[in-house]
């Protein structure tokens, strides 16, 4: 062989190359915050109009902290600022060093970013966090026994709960799964229900997710960065652990495995792969886990059995954990032009022989149109009053709603229940009076197309802005596990926090960030 | 193990030894170039760029074949698929796509030399010492990173990958060494002759191991001997074809599978330990290398067939 041959072949051996200036979390890190662009419009108007809850000191300015978090307060005071930022700082490095980075369109000089992180914790008390865990099983529980009824005998439709319309013509419903029993009757396997928080007693569910929601990479991470950075903190309060997530998530993966899996099912997670803005997540939580990440052209359906592509040839996959949407998932059955999905898949998971996480038509369960009606849907299968409320919703469909809506538009928030991203809103208290006659005539038009919500003041928890410490706005997603087994979760969530002053928008772009979240799990000593 | 998986380690297991070797060729070089009793100049450049056959593609810059020039192209060209940056940013996106088989220290240790890298547009201070230098650094924690991974395939993988690619590197080594540097009239065993092998040891960390081997001071068919059949050398061909051998059977034993990359293996370290330094020079060094390398191409798409890497 000659040296130029050779030199040919050292050049064309690049099986994967790759711009180092990819999009790892940017665009999920988008996705998490779209629902937040339309909440933060709506929460802007109630910052204005009522008194911030701040979760360190409550509705007091006299910088008095609230029982119990005393020590976080000291610390503020205690830890000069150019400590603080120096910390934060090595927080940046750390996550860099990690590669937990997410990418800026059109801004190449430093196109991998981190994504900000706010060393001040948000803390929950032993008994908030008793609250809400109740509140957010009881909800998970009623939102998989919707799923089973709404894709089987739909009793609650017979029951005159919900208009039919409203499931039956929902672009989320998937009537083609009809019938469909996944393995143990599980479909929302794993949700994240986005919460706000008005008062010391007072949250509230913003949002359902169902799908495939992320940040939990995040909950997870910003605690390894707090227990580096800020250990002190840790002696200070007794803080619940969060890092058990990737045992609880694999536990309940093979609880949920089909009946005809082996002992020890084989579950993977599929990933759209490494373009994909959550790609980051996808990895570490395969990694903690301990179970391969695929990618489509890694699996194959044969025999209505799913398989994976090994270097000893094919092996049978139980249990698979997707973060790719419903619409890409088998090319066969929804967008034929998928090249992320398996062909077959959903044949495979009709047959019984695998299991899907989560199951595919879980949309429909946190729809908007649907939202409205969660407090009757927890009544309707679990029997009990719905422990954590909604935000106040009236469906202009009903003729009372619509005439308080019409009287109050100055005061209300109205949405299109079928738009997204902020389209066809009305923002009462900032609108002017041409809008809201608009708004008035197109309610007494097509009144069942909108809703309306009053405004919220969203808590707030003291954030390095600079050189000073000042209340941001924050929201919290928790993950909830369901399995034969029963509900689970880890104490902790993601908390998100907007970074810009008096802003709602938590999104990246936007100065958007996390915090951890503190579950205390007994009052610190002293 | 997921085939794609293991296509990705093997290949973050070569573009990192690749990049360590052209880090250590371009150390080499410089310190041929500044440190010699009689500079090599410009020719120990020339001859770095054949190492790693980019002659070619360094000629479409049009500028003469200089320190200034060929250092940060070696080092840090994004258009050169052989420079270190290229090297370290292939490992790290192959590192990328199996963060899951990696321990947490191997992908930062991956990712850490290409924020060490990445963060030059030029070489800083006029040297590439002190660059090269941290990289080593980064290049020994990852290695340190892989050491204590567990023993499964993944760790294989990424060792079959390295060993492929040492063997390569070391033939070229020897092979542009041999036939291209010495300068017409120059003696063989001359003061540049003495220089240039001092140098080809330099650039595989082996001054003293060959020292300790030989007691007899520098010697062409000693260094021959040294660089190709002492096993007892971690980057002598015969080590790195029975590090190949040993780490298809590891994998063959995990997988309970033998295919014709382990023959291929086999059948090479077998015939490797019936030659003689020798026979290596009797029958021509370069047919030698050449015959090797061709070998050494071979297995490598024996198995990437072997494990359906594509």
């Amino acid at each position: 062989m000659s040296p130029s041959r050779l030199s040919n072949r050292r050049r064309a051996i690049v099986p994967i190359t790759v711009d180092a200036r990819d999009t790892p979390l940017f665009r999920a890190w988008a996705d998490l915050q779209i629902a937040l662009v339309q909440r933060n419009k709506l929460a802007q108007t109630f910052a204005m109009t009522s008194r911030v809850f701040d979760e360190l000191y409550g509705e007091n300015d006299q910088k008095q902290p609230r029982a119990q978090l005393e020590a976080l307060a000291d610390w503020l005071a205690h830890s000069s600022s150019t400590e603080l930022a120096r910390r934060h700082i090595a927080a940046e490095n750390a996550f860099r060093q990690l590669g937990i980075t997410f990418a800026v369109y059109g801004d190449d000089a430093a196109s991998e970013r981190i994504i900000p992180f706010d060393i001040v914790p948000r803390v929950f008390l032993p008994d908030e966090w008793r609250k809400l865990e109740a509140g957010l099983t009881q909800r998970t529980t009623a939102i998989n026994a919707f799923l089973c009824d709404i894709y089987g005998t739909q009793r609650i439709l017979s029951a005159g709960l919900i208009p039919p319309d409203l499931i039956l013509n929902n672009p989320q419903y998937r009537a083609e799964l009809v019938g469909v029993r996944p393995p143990h009757d599980i479909w929302a396997h794993i949700a994240g229900i986005d919460l706000v928080r008005t008062s010391a007693d007072d949250f509230w569910v913003l949002e359902d997710n169902v799908r495939t929601p992320s940040g939990v990479s995040y909950m997870l991470e910003n605690r390894e960065a707090m227990i580096r950075l800020c250990p002190e903190l840790f002696r200070s309060f007794r803080v619940a652990a969060v890092d058990s997530y990737p045992d609880l998530l694999h536990d309940m993966m093979r609880r949920c495995a089909p009946a005809s899996a082996r002992a020890e099912p084989v579950c993977v997670i599929l990933t759209p792969g490494q373009y994909n803005s959550a790609y980051y997540e996808h990895s570490f939580l395969a990694d903690r886990i301990g179970i391969e990440l695929v990618e489509a052209a890694d699996l194959v359906v044969e025999n209505d059995r799913l398989w994976m592509r090994t270097i000893t040839g094919l092996l049978r996959v139980d249990v698979v954990y997707r973060r790719i949407d419903d619409d890409y998932l088998d090319p066969e059955v929804f967008r034929p032009d998928s090249m992320l999905g398996v062909p077959g898949l959903m044949r495979a998971w009709r047959a019984g022989n695998v299991t899907i996480v989560n199951a595919p038509g879980t949309g429909i369960a946190d729809d908007k149109a649907i939202y409205s009606y969660m407090p009757e849907i927890v009544r309707f299968y679990t029997g009990s009053e719905s422990l954590l409320p909604i935000v106040q919703t009236w469906r202009c469909r009903e003729p009372e709603a619509l005439a308080y809506v019409l009287g109050h538009l100055d005061e209300l928030v109205v949405k299109l229940v079928d738009g997204s991203g902020g389209y066809g809103m009305l923002i009462g208290p900032t609108a002017t009076e041409a809008e809201r006659a608009a708004f008035r005539t197109a309610l007494l038009a097509q009144p069942e197309r909108y809703i309306a919500q009053p405004t919220l003041a969203l808590s707030t928890v003291p954030t390095i802005a600079g050189a000073a410490v000042e209340p941001r706005h924050v929201d919290f997603r928790p993950f909830v596990l369901s399995s034969p087994d029963g509900v689970k979760m880890v104490p902790g969530g993601l908390t998100r926090v907007a970074l810009k002053q008096g802003s709602l928008v938590v999104n990246s772009s936007q100065g958007g960030g996390t915090k951890d979240s503190f579950v205390l799990t007994e009052v610190a000593p002293g | 193990m997921l085939s794609r998986t293991a296509a990705a380690l093997y290949w973050m297991g070569r573009y990192v030894e690749r990049a360590d070797f052209t880090a250590r060729l371009i150390e080499a070089t410089v310190r041929l170039d500044a440190l010699s009793s009689r500079p090599a100049g410009d020719a120990a450049w020339a001859s770095a760029l054949n190492v790693i056959e980019a002659t070619e593609a360094f000629a479409l810059l049009g500028q003469p074949q200089q320190r200034q020039h060929v250092e940060p192209f070696l080092l840090l060209s994004t258009d050169h698929p052989g420079s270190i940056l290229r090297c370290l940013e292939a490992a790290r996106s192959n590192a990328r796509v199996v963060r899951t088989a990696l321990s947490r220290e191997a992908w930062s240790a991956i990712n850490q030399a290409w924020l060490t890298i990445s963060a030059h547009k030029t070489i800083p201070d006029n040297t590439s010492l002190a660059l090269i230098a941290r990289l080593q650094v980064d290049v020994l924690s990852f290695t340190g990173a892989i050491a204590r991974m567990l023993f499964h395939p993944s760790l294989m993988f990424i060792h079959l990958g390295a060993a492929v690619e040492r063997a390569d590197n070391t033939a070229r080594l020897l092979e542009v060494k041999y036939h291209i540097l010495l300068p017409e009239g120059e003696r063989v065993g001359g003061a540049i002759d003495r220089d240039q092998w001092t140098t080809i040891l330099q650039t595989v960390s082996a001054v003293n191991a060959y020292r300790m081997l030989y007691r007899e001071g520098l010697n062409v068919t000693n260094v021959i001997e040294f660089l190709t059949l002492r096993a007892e050398f971690p980057r002598s061909l015969v080590a790195c074809v029975g590090e190949v051998e040993r780490q298809l059977r590891n994998i063959a034993q995990v997988t309970d599978y033998f295919g014709q990359a382990d023959s291929l293996a086999m059948t090479r370290h077998a015939n490797f330990k019936r030659t003689s330094v020798g026979q290596i020079v009797g029958e021509g060094l370069h047919e030698y290398l050449e015959d090797f390398l061709a070998q050494n191409a071979m297995l490598d798409e024996a198995i990437g067939r072997q494990f359906r890497f594509v």
